[in-house]
């Protein structure tokens, strides 16, 4: 296929040696600019901060266990979860590739939701379902005249398991659903009409053709839940610590910023083997994928037990996506329970007042600013996030097109980020960043700056697979036509990335949005963002706070769920997920 | 080339946003930002009646519970974020001290204060106000279940009191750090942690904060929770009857009050160097030691005034309870050791 | 004698997205027969076949393997060979794998495995690739290997569905001869789908047209050539020259035309009555310059075109009427030369309208 020769070479090869050298100094280097100020720079200060621990290990108290204790839990938590959503992913990745039903498409959108949805949210969530205070434990408690919750879910092993899988099981979904649907059926049907039984056929063939999905998706399940933050803190409660939770803990309650810094070095080291070991996967997966109509290949369940197997898969992801979610948005209404300190009697029932309390700052309230002024704090920085997170991933992206040598290290270090975890960013940054000018104080743009961090390999792994795949014969088609580069870059690549970069927007947007483990470090009291409102709240007790929690949960999830609609209708023919 | 020009939008963006960010507001009533935890309160008329004769807007940031409301001091020292910090007590306040979070005053109202509470001879932390942490039941209950009353600390490892008691995580919550200081006071540091083992193995409740223990996890409050036994104040009681909706002769909780079962807490406040409103970040310091704010207080935070000259409210006087043997540790130990016995307890009982 | 053996396929009928793909499909193939199955893209050809192999349901109709209704086999119990455009060899395994895949899904022993392997890799001369990757095969070797896998595996019945339409015309032409010979040594039955009518008088030793979900005709070459059933058959076969008419006398068959009146033949005489309208089709054959014995069927016309196609040249007229007529010529013609072509009355067949 001679036309492979020709892709990936953007406008941007200009024939001047001196020009392109220029060019690709400016490409490449203000996002390596970027990472190293605001990745590695930290990152510096906490492996410094870590050997100071090393050394001066006398006043500092420490034992390894404080170290290998977390390590081992959040390995085998992350091992267990990720298993367990390859049981729930699977099947429903199989469906998706391969059967056409009602409802499909709106499935398929439901299931991208959680992904995107904060952790508070998600926590919440889970809460107000099956918390003690949750509809399921009132409805039991009311059903059979008990007077404390039946039904213990939250703060076990199983609820952050459970959260996990709901997270994650749209990867997996995605990721091998999508690679399954494009594998050639003929593959299937060679083996078939040689003889392969359809357990032989799966074995034989399928399986092995799908494994670099497999790897890739299972990969990227671990590395998510092995440096789950929000998820372990809010969900599981103080029995459970991960690293994350341990960074956090050593930081805000022990106030042992080497041990800290110890712990971060080490939860780097490992998410970045796993960050490793993911790309060197995904770069191979060339298996190649045969482009076809949508619907070619998909067929409907006719059998009774392909309609079993189709009818009891849809019920159980929509029970385990969509209830909490419902749970949250129902209970944001109702008032069941009194508020601190209130005594005497509740009037049960619908209200409204706990989205009126969102405007509302009483002199004694729990926050600086009503917590409306949160959601505005949100979204403001969520704007700029877009604003960087494009503008530099759009650097990168050309830079990694041009040349595919720098590609592979320069895709490694932008991916490095997304697997550093929340928390450890935000330790570097409050480590880092503590002097005037350039502490959180003065300069708010530090938590969009990391922010955008985190989304930037979203927004690069959205635009460059388009950008890679515009033939050279396009630009040279229009350059005949008589177009100067500049022209030809507006009129053939900027529309044709123009939608990527569209997605790549509404990723970084909504990650910014619901950002809560480095923020957690860097937010100010007078500038909270919405997930530390909603955190903040959570932790609360009384009916009023909680209430006022799970309503601005739930203007949060109609924020991603707006998100996740556009995103679905914008999607990009032949790009690979993820 | 249109990226070029994108990031020159960009740069002039973000310098236009930062810019922006930094301005300040000026004019008008001077703000001073007091930081403390999250049960912090006082009367509308008496924060009035300070804002109006110093002409000062107050601003009472809530951090959390005191531990992590300190850390949270220490942490952005170089540039604090408050004027102000209230709510480091007598268990933290070596931590406050050595990192040097304060800067001395000398209050002059420092001489109506019993020598006994003034724990910091340099003046950079002043006592306020002190209380006891308890343990504390729900009488409801154990009159419905037919059980006794616990009287000791070996009590609440009986059985019959399986999976009936909350505890605050000590490594955040004051709270429970003071009650995990009475028990080391009472078992000794060699063999505090059996007695915890025991308690784990009767269904110890572990919550992050006092908040939460009490307003969702204890039975006799609003949040009518699982467990009639808290580690709380031994001032609730009182404040149970002033805050019922209708008029109660008796309060529907008490306090345990044994040997050893208690641990006295002092709570201080301090002015964080650094800040920018020194002369009236000084002035609100006496205001609070000052008898209108020590007054105000146990009727709004449910502790004792350290102001000698301060009255305290007859409903308080009747329904509050007083230990007669609390538990001590020396300030000396306690800084010595603490950290240890947090860690040595969280590995213990959390894991 | 050796065991003869026959598919047949009865009535199929099967709908795609609601319209009709299928409408009735009937035909047989019998041991040492290749039917050539011609139709457009998108007339269910690869469909049919995926239905015979069992991967697909057909709505209603039979499949029969020596008139046993194979519903309810399954696929890989089938032992039918099936071959495809883009080979779809296993990317993962090698080509010996590849090739051994069908052997080893009977159980066949690693001995009995390795000898045949070998052996039909001989056949299609790709013995001395057996290590190598199927990525790094050219179009031509991966069609090959793709022959020997279904080989190998010794089928029954072996379905080819365009499997040389993406590589180039001498190598196209190389494998038909290749493939021919294998097909006619193994005397399997087979079934070769394609759309160039060229390939199938290549290889089919019986041509089936597919239009329209039916089969529309089913016949030798020759049959086919010498008397399409219509319009679209004619012209599926590529004959361009088609002259309306009226039936003017039947037995000898006279149709009148714009351009005069034509003596006509028939694949049934009788089949026409006087005054119907009737299309006239001039098959190919012969060469329309000579008069020959009787000097009937004159058409005269205005040279147009003239290309030289290497062999022969290719003449557009210009009729009387406006309309064009091609023929052959092996004498070049002027352009606005005058010609006057005879027209044997068996090359002029009469179709219904």
């Amino acid at each position: 296929m001679d036309q492979r020769l020709d892709r990936g070479h953007s406008t941007l090869t200009g024939t001047d040696q001196r020009t392109r050298t220029r060019l690709g100094i400016f490409l490449w280097g203000i996002p390596l600019v970027f990472l190293a100020v605001f990745f590695f720079l930290p990152l510096g200060r906490i492996l410094w901060t870590a050997l100071q621990a090393a050394l001066k290990s006398t006043t500092i108290a420490f034992n390894i266990r404080q170290v290998s204790e977390p390590l081992w839990f959040t390995t085998w938590q992350a091992v267990l979860s990720t298993l367990l959503t390859l049981l729930l992913g699977l099947p429903a990745a199989y469906l998706f590739a391969h059967y056409a039903f009602k409802g499909k498409s709106t499935l398929k959108v439901l299931t991208t939701i959680p992904f995107i949805l904060p952790t508070v949210v998600a926590a919440a969530g889970f809460n107000a379902l099956l918390g003690p205070r949750g509809l399921v434990n009132l409805g039991l408690m009311h059903l059979f005249n008990l007077s404390s919750a039946p039904i213990t879910f939250m703060n076990t092993l199983g609820a952050i398991l459970l959260v996990h899988v709901f997270y994650n099981t749209t990867i997996i979904i995605r990721v091998v659903g999508s690679a399954w649907s494009q594998l050639d059926p003929r593959w299937e049907h060679s083996a078939r009409v040689l003889g392969a039984s359809r357990w032989q056929t799966l074995r034989e063939v399928t399986i092995p053709l799908l494994r670099p999905s497999l790897l890739a998706a299972a990969l990227l399940v671990f590395l998510f839940d092995f440096t789950s933050f929000g998820v372990i803190l809010l969900v599981g409660g103080p029995h459970f610590t991960s690293l994350e939770v341990a960074i956090y803990q050593q930081v805000y309650s022990m106030l042992n910023l080497p041990l800290a810094g110890l712990l971060s070095v080490v939860q780097l080291a490992c998410t970045f083997l796993v960050t490793l070991i993911y790309t060197r996967i995904n770069g191979s997966r060339n298996i190649p994928l045969m482009p076809h109509l949508n619907s070619e290949g998909l067929r409907t369940a006719k059998t009774r037990s392909e309609k079993l197997f189709l009818h009891s898969m849809t019920t159980l992801l929509i029970l385990l996506l969509t209830l909490p979610m419902l749970a949250m948005v129902l209970r944001s209404f109702l008032r069941l329970g009194a508020d601190r300190g209130e005594s005497g009697a509740v009037a049960i029932g619908f209200t409204l007042q706990y989205y009126q309390q969102l405007f509302i700052n009483s002199n004694q309230s729990i926050f600086y600013v009503p917590p409306a002024q949160a959601a505005v704090n949100s979204l403001y920085y969520a704007t700029i996030t877009v604003i960087l997170s494009i503008g530099l991933g759009l650097l990168a992206t050309y830079a990694i097109t041009r040349s595919a040598r720098q590609a592979r290290w320069l895709n490694t270090l932008i991916t490095l980020p997304l697997g550093a975890s929340a928390v450890t960013l935000g330790l570097g940054f409050l480590v880092t960043f503590n002097i005037p000018p350039f502490d959180p104080e003065h300069f708010p743009l530090l938590i969009p700056i990391a922010h955008t961090l985190v989304a930037l390999p979203f927004v690069v792994r959205s635009v460059q697979p388009v950008l890679a795949s515009i033939p050279a014969s396009l630009r040279n088609a229009a350059s005949v036509l008589g177009a100067s580069s500049w022209k030809v870059w507006r009129e053939v690549e900027f529309p044709i990335i123009g939608r990527a970069a569209l997605v790549g927007a509404i990723f970084s947007f909504t990650i910014s949005l619901g950002e809560f483990g480095a923020t957690s470090f860097l937010a100010r009291p007078d500038r909270p963002t919405l997930p530390i409102a909603i955190a903040r709240y959570l932790s609360l007790p009384g009916d009023l706070n909680y209430g006022q929690a799970l309503a601005m949960s739930t203007l949060l999830l109609l924020v991603c769920g707006l998100a996740i609609f556009m995103l679905e209708h914008i999607r990009l023919p032949g790009v690979s997920e993820i | 080339m249109k990226s070029k020009i994108l990031s020159i939008v960009i740069i002039l963006g973000l310098f236009s946003l930062a810019l922006s960010a930094c301005q300040t507001q000026s004019n008008g009533p001077t703000t001073l930002t007091i930081m403390t935890h999250d049960s912090f309160a006082a009367s509308d008329s008496v924060i009035a009646a300070f804002e109006v004769a110093n002409n000062a807007k107050l601003v009472f940031v809530k951090s959390g519970d005191a531990g992590a409301a300190l850390n949270k001091a220490i942490l952005t020292k170089d540039n604090p974020q408050a004027d102000v910090f209230y709510g480091v007590d007598n268990t933290f306040l070596s931590r406050a001290i050595s990192e040097g979070i304060y800067q001395a005053y000398a209050s002059p109202v420092l001489t109506d204060i019993p020598e006994q509470y003034k724990l910091d001879a340099t003046n950079q932390a002043l006592p306020v106000d002190y209380s006891d942490v308890c343990v504390v039941y729900d009488k409801a209950y154990f009159v419905d279940h037919n059980l006794p009353v616990p009287q000791s600390l070996d009590d609440l490892t009986k059985s019959a009191y399986k999976n009936l008691l909350v505890m605050e995580n000590p490594a955040s919550s004051s709270t429970g750090l003071a009650f995990l200081l009475a028990t080391i006071a009472q078992y000794g540091p060699d063999h505090y942690l059996d007695y915890w083992k025991q308690l784990k193995a009767n269904g110890l409740v572990v919550v992050d904060g006092w908040e939460t223990a009490y307003y969702t996890n204890f039975s006799g409050s609003s949040g009518k929770g699982a467990q009639p036994l808290v580690i709380s104040y031994a001032s609730d009681p009182a404040a149970e009857v002033i805050n019922a909706s209708s008029p109660v002769t008796d309060s529907p909780i008490s306090s345990i009050i044994g040997k050893n079962m208690c641990f006295q807490q002092i709570e201080f406040v301090g002015i964080l160097k650094g800040t920018e409103h020194l002369v009236l970040a000084q002035k609100f310091v006496d205001f609070m030691l000052s008898q209108q704010f020590q007054e105000d207080m146990p009727l709004q935070m449910y502790v004792y005034p350290v102001n000698s000259r301060a009255k305290l409210p007859d409903s308080f006087v009747k329904y509050a309870q007083v230990p007669e043997e609390p538990a001590t540790l020396s300030p000396e130990v306690i800084t010595a050791n603490r950290d240890q016995w947090i860690n040595d307890w969280t590995e213990a009982i959390l894991h | 004698m050796p065991e003869t053996h026959q598919l047949s396929v009865h009535e199929i009928k099967k709908t795609y997205e609601g319209q009709p793909l299928l409408n009735g499909v009937s035909f047989d193939v019998a041991s040492g027969e290749v039917l050539c199955l011609l139709g457009r893209s998108g007339s269910g050809k690869s469909t049919l076949l995926r239905i015979i192999a069992g991967i697909e349901n057909a709505d209603s109709g039979l499949v029969c393997w020596d008139g046993k209704d194979l519903r309810g086999i399954s696929t890989h119990l089938r032992r039918f060979g099936l071959m495809f455009q883009d080979y779809a060899l296993f990317p993962h395994r090698n080509v010996a794998e590849n090739v051994a895949f069908g052997l080893r899904m009977q159980g066949a022993s690693r001995s009995e495995i390795e000898g045949r392997v070998s052996s039909v890799l001989e056949q299609v001369h790709m013995d001395k690739f057996a290590l190598r990757s199927v990525t790094d095969l050219s179009g031509g070797e991966q069609q090959r290997v793709a022959l020997a896998r279904a080989l190998a595996a010794a089928p029954r019945l072996l379905m080819l569905d365009e499997p040389l339409a993406a590589l180039d015309r001498s190598l196209r032409e190389q494998l038909q001869q290749e493939l021919r010979d294998v097909l006619h040594r193994t005397g399997i039955p087979a079934i070769y789908v394609t759309h160039d009518q060229e390939e199938a008088l290549a290889l089919g030793d019986r041509m089936a047209l597919l239009n329209q979900g039916e089969i529309v005709q089913n016949d030798i070459p020759e049959v086919l050539y010498r008397w399409p059933k219509n319009r679209w058959v004619a012209q599926f076969l590529g004959m361009q020259n088609f002259i309306e008419g009226r039936v003017t006398t039947i037995a000898p068959l006279h149709v009148q035309t714009a351009i005069g009146s034509f003596q006509a033949s028939a694949a049934v005489e009788n089949n026409f009555s006087i005054g119907e309208a009737v299309i006239l089709v001039i098959t190919p054959g012969t060469d329309l310059t000579s008069a020959g014995t009787t000097a009937i069927n004159p058409l005269t016309g205005i040279c147009k075109e003239c290309l030289f196609k290497g062999e022969y040249y290719q003449v557009q007229l210009q009729l009387s009427n406006g309309e064009s007529f091609l023929y052959y010529s092996n004498r070049a013609v002027k352009r606005h030369e005058n010609v006057a072509l005879w027209l044997p009355v068996q090359n002029v067949v009469c179709l219904k309208k």
